[in-house]
């Protein structure tokens, strides 16, 4: 089964924690994970609810497959309304804080309501205990880790975390998990500390069994390993430069959003790309990446573990930075790099450590400063505001600054926490914000990269890469080549890529996996480890039921196929240079036909018949 | 031709399928709470450390069992515990210098790794060849290999 059936009901008003058995039926319409714990939360709360109030809820749920030896079976989502959008919130986080739940008998865990006074939760095994939190309230992901540590005596326990700016309201920050793994995005770890939740600590020594067919799945686990292995991306490309083995594919093809997005090719990028970790600097001979790093089960081991140059300005007298921890990944690096137009890889590499050490989405955050240095350099705001720091494109020292007062919420990283839509609004420049439903873009400009625009635009998360990575298409050739620079046939595309998105994460694996194995490789993985028939045709189908309900949920919240749209800039801004010069986004092309390919009506709601064809509730 | 663990911490990406498998082969469960071969991180240092036990010839937890539970695999050179012997004294956990040895207390018994009889599960689930099973008498061939390429003999 591989479920264990169970999930922890943690109700933080009234301080109780309960057992409750796993809704079977509703594992087997949404498998686990993301599908889920969003079909449990559509089921009990109001999604128009303020994000902010105790009547969200907050599910920390794992899938069938986490916990397991397949490749990448480590992962879990927190799942919740997101105070950036007002849309369904899940992110997806790897480390071993999801695993550890299973082990320790745990499919989920749902908080309800809000604790008076701040809390953490000690799971170990079936003994589950809310646990005053004054101590921890009002330090870093880092010191609040440490701190636990000892108190629990416990080195083997794993632990989910919000940091400051989640405390101090910053609207995009994470729940951050073995110190530098994260579930980023929409502010999840925003929700969890507005419960006065601060952390999960989890000890998990039962161990997971009850697999359905267990040598099948030895077999097919096998199977899949071989082909990651074999497979030029996942088995030599993500292990040795991560997946910032893009930064210069994507600056060629001239889809890399710089300054803002105002242009699409940096002459940067070579300073912080993959190639840049590798090269040993001056100071000390030393590169930037250490060595690469794995998540629970994960064969690929695409983490990248890194220091900064201890002579960098932004250290040189920080001795508690010249540790390695986790290092640029390929969005964030764009996102602190290109986008705010800086190129010092020693100040983006600490910025990240920052974002980890106090639970930022680096995406958002960086946008965000992007968004900020416009309004700076068109006068919308001033040194007044930034404490007479110059907030110009290309400063490292201001984005170091900018990191710094927004990790703890102080001055104008207050604003900063607002992210890139509200700030942009506060300061009368709507059109600078490069946002769908109020999130922040990813790395991929939507002028040289038609397909991923779509997938940006329907994103059930607001912007977003990981919703339908069609990069894998369109640059990569996976699992075919299509041309970027095309609109036509894109929204079969983006539509198969969100389905099969939304399957692989409700079973608990990573989606990088999907650079090297189809559906035809992962069903029969989930197939051997969950009783019942989970063909590659039922995956599908269940990754499209789940696209359904996310979909259903956000309109109940008010979002509608008018939020289905891209900033103006990408729409009439044709791109500046490069491959892609002279286009802009043809949204409007691949819209009508995606709404179709759905079986939605022609505003974009679902229609009466596709609500039915899933099954769907209400 | 005995063999043995070899252990190469710099390959090891801390991934904890060997970890896995362990438990799976010997508790029939997904466990690595139950191991017998632990990785351990080092953050700050940014290392992953795979470890377990290493066969001693002159085993300290066998000279120390009070009751004989602990014999050598004839085969396989590997130290095993006798279950049915085992009275969970856990003098042997003491004994050991490593600390690869550990009592279990679901079983009420010690255990410690007997290379699966000759066929080790965490080698066959390591990702990247940071634990092998080698012919016993050469474990430091690689570490030879390379210190030997970088002898500069031909100037
Ligand atoms: S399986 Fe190999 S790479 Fe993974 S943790 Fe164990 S020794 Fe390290």
């Amino acid at each position: 089964m591989s479920w264990t059936r169970k999930l922890l009901r943690v109700n933080l008003t009234a301080g109780t924690v309960t057992e409750e058995a796993l809704n079977m039926n509703w594992a087997n319409d949404y498998l686990g994970q993301r599908g889920l714990a969003t079909r449990y939360l559509v089921e009990e709360m109001d999604p128009a609810a303020d994000a902010l109030s105790p009547e969200n809820k907050l599910i920390m749920a794992t899938g069938p497959l986490t916990g397991t030896s397949a490749s990448t079976g480590g992962r879990y989502s927190v799942i919740c309304k997101s105070p950036l959008t007002n849309a369904i919130a899940c992110s997806n986080s790897g480390g071993f804080f999801g695993a550890e739940l299973k082990f320790a008998g745990w499919d989920m865990v749902i908080f309800e309501g809000k604790a008076a006074s701040p809390m953490y939760l000690s799971i170990e095994n079936d003994k589950a205990t809310l646990l005053p939190a004054n101590d921890l309230w009002g330090k870093s992901v880092w010191e609040a880790d440490k701190i636990m540590r000892t108190k629990h005596q416990d080195p083997q326990a794993r632990i989910a975390c919000v940091g400051r700016s989640a405390e101090e309201g910053c609207l995009y920050a994470a729940v951050v998990n073995d110190l530098h793994r994260a579930a980023g995005r929409s502010g999840v770890g925003t929700v969890m500390a507005s419960k006065n939740l601060k952390a999960v600590i989890v000890r998990g020594t039962l161990g997971l069994g009850g697999i359905h067919d267990p040598k099948a799945f030895a077999e097919t686990t096998k199977a899949g390993k071989a082909v990651l292995a074999e497979n030029a991306v996942t088995g030599q490309g993500l292990p040795a430069y991560g997946t910032q083995v893009l930064m210069n594919v994507i600056n060629e093809v001239g889809a890399l959003p710089t300054r803002n997005m105002r242009e699409v090719q940096f002459e940067g990028a070579a300073n912080v790309s993959a190639e840049a970790m590798a090269e040993p600097r001056k100071s000390d001979g030393k590169p930037n990446l250490t060595t690469n790093g794995a998540c629970y089960s994960c064969t690929i081991a695409c983490g990248r573990i890194s220091t900064v140059d201890r002579t960098h300005f932004s250290v040189k007298d920080k001795p508690e930075y010249w540790i390695n921890s986790g290092g640029l990944e390929y969005e964030a690096a764009w996102a602190l790099g290109p986008d705010t137009g800086v190129d010092d890889i020693d100040a983006l590499t600490y910025v990240n450590f920052l974002c980890n050490e106090d639970g930022l989405d680096p995406i958002s955050f960086g946008s965000t400063v992007a968004a900020a240095m416009e309004l700076f350099e068109t006068g919308a705001i001033s040194t007044a505001q930034t404490d007479g720091v110059e907030l110009k494109f290309g400063s490292a020292e201001a984005l170091c600054w900018a990191a710094e007062v927004t990790a703890k919420g102080e001055g104008f990283g207050k604003d900063l926490g607002l992210g890139s839509k509200r700030l942009c609004e506060k300061y009368g420049q709507p059109q600078f914000s490069m946002t769908v439903k109020g999130q922040e873009f990813p790395a991929y400009d939507p002028r040289g990269i038609q397909g991923i625009g779509l997938a940006y635009a329907t994103s059930n998360r607001g912007a977003c890469h990981l919703r339908g990575y069609t990069i894998a298409s369109e640059i990569l050739g996976i699992p075919e080549k299509t041309d970027p620079l095309e609109s036509a046939g894109k929204a079969g595309l983006v539509k198969a890529f969100q389905d099969a998105t939304a399957a692989v994460d409700s079973a608990g694996l990573c989606v990088f996996t999907t650079f090297a194995w189809g559906m035809d490789d992962i069903a029969p993985q989930v197939d051997a480890a969950c009783e019942g028939n989970w063909s590659t045709e039922k995956m599908m189908e269940v990754g499209e039921r789940i696209w359904n309900l996310e979909r259903e949920f956000n309109a109940k919240a008010g979002i509608t196929g008018a939020d289905d749209t891209l900033p103006d800039r990408l729409l009439s801004l044709p791109a500046n240079v490069g491959p892609a010069a002279g286009k802009v986004n043809e949204l409007d092309k691949m819209l009508p036909e995606y709404y179709s390919a759905r079986g939605w009506n022609a505003d974009g709601s679902v229609s009466a018949e596709t609500h039915q064809k899933f099954g769907l509730p209400g | 031709m005995q063999k043995s663990l070899h252990i190469d911490p710099g390959k090891c990406t801390g991934c904890l399928q060997c970890e896995s498998a362990c438990s799976l082969e010997n508790e029939g469960l997904f466990n690595p709470s139950k191991s017998r071969v632990k990785v351990f991180t080092f953050h700050d240092e940014g290392r992953f450390v795979p470890y377990t036990c290493t066969q001693c010839d002159e085993a300290w937890c066998m000279q120390a069992c009070p009751v004989d539970a602990i014999v050598i695999n004839a085969e396989t050179g590997s130290k095993d515990v006798l279950e049915d012997v085992c009275v969970g004294c856990k003098v042997c956990t003491i004994a050991c210098p490593f600390g690869t040895i550990n009592y279990n207390t679901d079983s009420g018994k010690v255990t410690k790794c007997d290379l699966c009889g000759g066929d080790p599960a965490c080698v066959d689930a390591c990702p990247t060849d940071a634990i092998t099973y080698v012919d016993a008498n050469a474990t430091g061939l690689d570490k030879m290999r390379a210190w030997a390429s970088k002898t500069d003999n031909a100037s």
